[in-house]
């Protein structure tokens, strides 16, 4: 497991943009790697933030777990890299 | 749906700026009158979103500077190119007023029941000490009795952050200890650490495992990444290393 390098930020700094999109507290739930199976909760997961929106991936393949796009303010989500979330 | 927030869901609201106070040359403590807030825990956050003339809009997560029970507050480092940040470190006056929301963060708060009475290792990166001073703040008012080393990374003695409040702490409170590692610029006679973190650094600072301590890392990435490993290295559960990564900052 290579070490994040500056820029890339964690879940925590979604966490208000999750509770917009699931009506609840996430950074605590544990998501599952759709591709490797590592389990990990939401605010320890890399996050890369842009203009369009931001891209979680998997600490240790790097899988694109979750993707959030904002589109004149409608949140459009892309959970299908995840096996579970809860 | 104006004027019927939903309790429990995250609401965008009004808040007017009721203090400023510098704490470096950099860095600035707002203190926000926000009407209908519901109270926050030691290490959560806030949005807080700025719309320009031309409808583009930008948010940002800030770290809540008080304790539980204090008015809220927050603490922005300016960065030269930030979109929100200089306007919250130059151009806010008292009396403005910036829509905010929150509370937010379940993961990275400390809650002395639940969060148990091990020690506390707080590590801070630059403006990571935020959360970190809250959970300081909020152990005071509880008169909590944990232990508590605060390790703060920061480049030099002029941009320490609370810095007599921080004294204050490490010279008055019982169970407190604040260390200093200066990376880049030292007062002349400085005795204390003067290098990142390393390995051998977190073994001197931290607290041994046998005592089940809980750990709060928080700061840039890189930093984080280099004191979360080093604490798993040295027999930290990764569960008791709690993690909040910032934006580049620079290295502190």
């Amino acid at each position: 497991m290579d070490a994040l390098e500056d820029g890339v930020l964690d879940g925590n700094a979604i966490g208000g943009m999750l509770i917009e999109v699931f009506g609840a507290e996430m950074t605590t739930a544990v998501g599952i790697c759709g591709v490797c199976g590592t389990r990990g909760q939401v605010a320890e997961m890399p996050v890369y933030q842009g203009r369009m929106g931001s891209v979680v991936r998997c600490r240790v393949c790097d899988n694109v777990l979750m993707v959030f796009v904002e589109v004149r303010g409608i949140t459009c989500v892309d959970l299908s890299g995840l096996a579970s979330l809860s | 749906m104006e004027g019927t927030a939903v309790r429990g869901r995250l609401t965008w609201q009004t808040a007017t700026v009721g203090a400023v106070i510098d704490e470096t040359s950099k860095v600035r403590t707002l203190s926000l009158d926000v009407p209908d807030w519901g109270g926050h825990q030691a290490g959560q956050h806030l949005d807080i979103a700025l719309t320009a003339e031309d409808g583009y809009r930008a948010e940002r997560s800030y770290s809540i500077a008080s304790a539980p029970g204090e008015p809220v507050a927050i603490t922005v480092e300016r960065l030269d190119d930030g979109e929100v940040s200089p306007y919250l470190t130059q151009d806010v006056q008292i009396g403005d007023e910036i829509e905010v929301r929150g509370p937010i963060g379940g993961y990275f708060i400390w809650d002395p029941p639940v969060s148990g009475d091990g020690p506390l290792l707080l590590a801070a990166g630059g403006s990571g000490v935020v959360p970190l001073r809250a959970i300081l703040r909020h152990r005071g008012l509880v008169g909590s009795s944990v232990p508590v080393h605060l390790l703060y990374s920061v480049r030099s003695q002029a941009e320490v952050i609370y810095r007599s409040e921080l004294d204050h702490l490490n010279q008055e409170a019982d169970g407190v200890k604040v260390i200093y590692t200066l990376t880049r610029q030292q007062p002349p006679g400085w005795t204390g650490y003067a290098r990142r973190v390393d390995q051998q650094m977190m073994a001197e600072v931290a607290w041994p495992v046998a005592s089940g301590p809980l750990a709060y890392v928080c700061g840039p990435t890189n930093f984080v990444e280099a004191v979360a490993s080093d604490l798993v290295a040295l027999g930290y559960p990764p569960l008791r290393v709690k993690t909040e990564r910032f934006g580049a900052t620079g290295t502190p």
